[in-house]
């Protein structure tokens, strides 16, 4: 694989030591990386998978809205952040690998680096309550 | 082509009996190629001997900065060629996400850092901001490869390539920082793109393993993690740089026979210093 861009080694570097799930995704919508708290919703740890292609990891878990109805790709937070490259925030709920479903927040924003580069988009996760 | 050191020490310049051999001036080295072409890396105070040594009638000449810590900028306005008329200097570097290249260095070559200003110097001035969206520029005969790497500030590293062989300038680089286990997959460690088979690789080198805890995230290397990083890149020749002005030549000494003893490289290893040239084959 070829060097990951700076801006991409570092915010790898950060998610590590965040308790946040936390996902990066390259420019064309490929999971990068993922933190150990972010396993817990993808049910696999990235040194087994390393990186995922977006039709992979975008179809582990079922985003819906409160009411139970699917939401459509173009509306979670990270897609919107890779297309629209702007920040994008929505409450969701998945069933993780464990069974248990969970009302999530999820941030996304874009990744732009020095001279404008576009280097994908990040994604963080933040619980708010399980049944 | 070849390449001299002009300065090999780190955050100060370190005069002193106990460094003569390896030398006092910060970051300054000279890439000369056979067509003539002359890239200056980096301008600290070494940079002040390379300028009296280039020849008078050289019109045209490249800077290209790291970053604009002091330590590589502060010999710039004692480099001779920049007050003779008639000469174009190029000066590649790092903007910010908000100031332009030539902005900052206007912040030390102005009062009251400095009492002669860019606008009074002799020479034709022309700034090249990196990184820029391709990464690799055309210098006389050199395809330079211009990065991003792990500094605070924006921190470029170079690749210098002629037709067959590579030269890569790592002077403040910190690839460990931040990271679990080092080194780790080539994929997500700082400068290994440019570094990668280098014939030469001249890297930061500035701390021991002791002195590096309460050091981490100001943008070096111990020389352990140097010699490691230049394993893990396959490189041919491995040339330690930016010494902390701390750092006797006894202390090098030892510094560098330990990571020899321990580390037992692959690639051949010579110590930057003063006056040392060196010829990579083209």
């Amino acid at each position: 694989m070829p060097q990951q861009e700076i801006e991409v080694i570092l915010a790898r570097h950060l998610s590590e030591y965040l308790v946040m799930p936390i996902f990066i995704v390259n420019p064309a919508g490929d999971l990068v990386f993922y933190n150990e708290p972010a396993e817990t919703i993808l049910g696999q740890s990235y040194s087994e998978t390393g990186l995922m292609p977006a039709s992979e990891w975008s179809t582990v878990f079922n985003p819906v809205d409160s009411q139970g109805r699917p939401i459509p790709p173009e509306e979670l937070p990270l897609v919107i952040a890779l297309q629209e490259r702007h920040p994008a925030h929505k409450i969701i709920w998945i069933h993780g690998l464990d069974g248990v479903a969970r009302e999530i927040g999820v941030t996304a924003f874009p990744l732009i680096g020095q001279a404008e580069r576009f280097l994908g988009a990040i994604a963080i996760f933040w619980e708010i309550s399980t049944k | 082509m070849k390449v001299s050191f002009w300065g090999t020490r780190g955050s100060l310049a370190a005069p002193s009996p106990e460094t003569v051999r390896y030398g006092g001036n910060t970051s300054c080295v000279s890439v000369e190629g056979s067509d003539k072409t002359v890239l200056v890396l980096d301008a600290g105070t070494g940079i002040r001997s390379l300028g009296w040594v280039l020849p008078i009638d050289l019109k045209q000449i490249h800077i290209l900065l790291t970053h604009l810590h002091m330590d590589h900028i502060q010999g710039l306005p004692f480099f001779a060629p920049l007050r003779r008329q008639g000469v174009e200097i190029h000066i590649w570097g790092p903007a910010s996400t908000t100031l332009s290249l030539s902005s900052r260095l206007q912040k030390y070559l102005s009062p009251p850092l400095f009492p002669v200003s860019v606008r009074e110097l002799a020479a034709t001035l022309h700034f090249h901001e990196l990184p820029d969206q391709l990464h690799v520029m055309e210098i006389g005969e050199f395809k330079v490869n211009a990065q991003l790497i792990i500094h605070p500030n924006p921190t470029i590293g170079y690749r210098i390539e002629c037709e067959h062989a590579a030269v890569t300038y790592l002077p403040d680089h910190e690839p460990a920082l931040g990271a679990r286990d080092f080194p780790r997959e080539t994929e997500w460690t700082s400068g290994f793109a440019l570094a990668e088979g280098s014939d030469l690789l001249i890297h930061d080198a500035q701390y021991t393993e002791e002195e590096y805890p309460d050091r981490v995230g100001f943008g070096h290397s111990t020389v352990r993690q140097a010699f490691l990083f230049a394993q893990l890149a396959k490189v041919k020749h491995f040339v330690p740089f930016h010494y902390d002005p701390t750092h006797s030549d006894a202390e090098l000494d030892r510094m560098f026979a330990e990571a020899m003893s321990e580390i037992k490289p692959s690639y051949a290893m010579t110590p930057s210093r003063e006056g040392l040239s060196l010829e990579v084959v083209c």
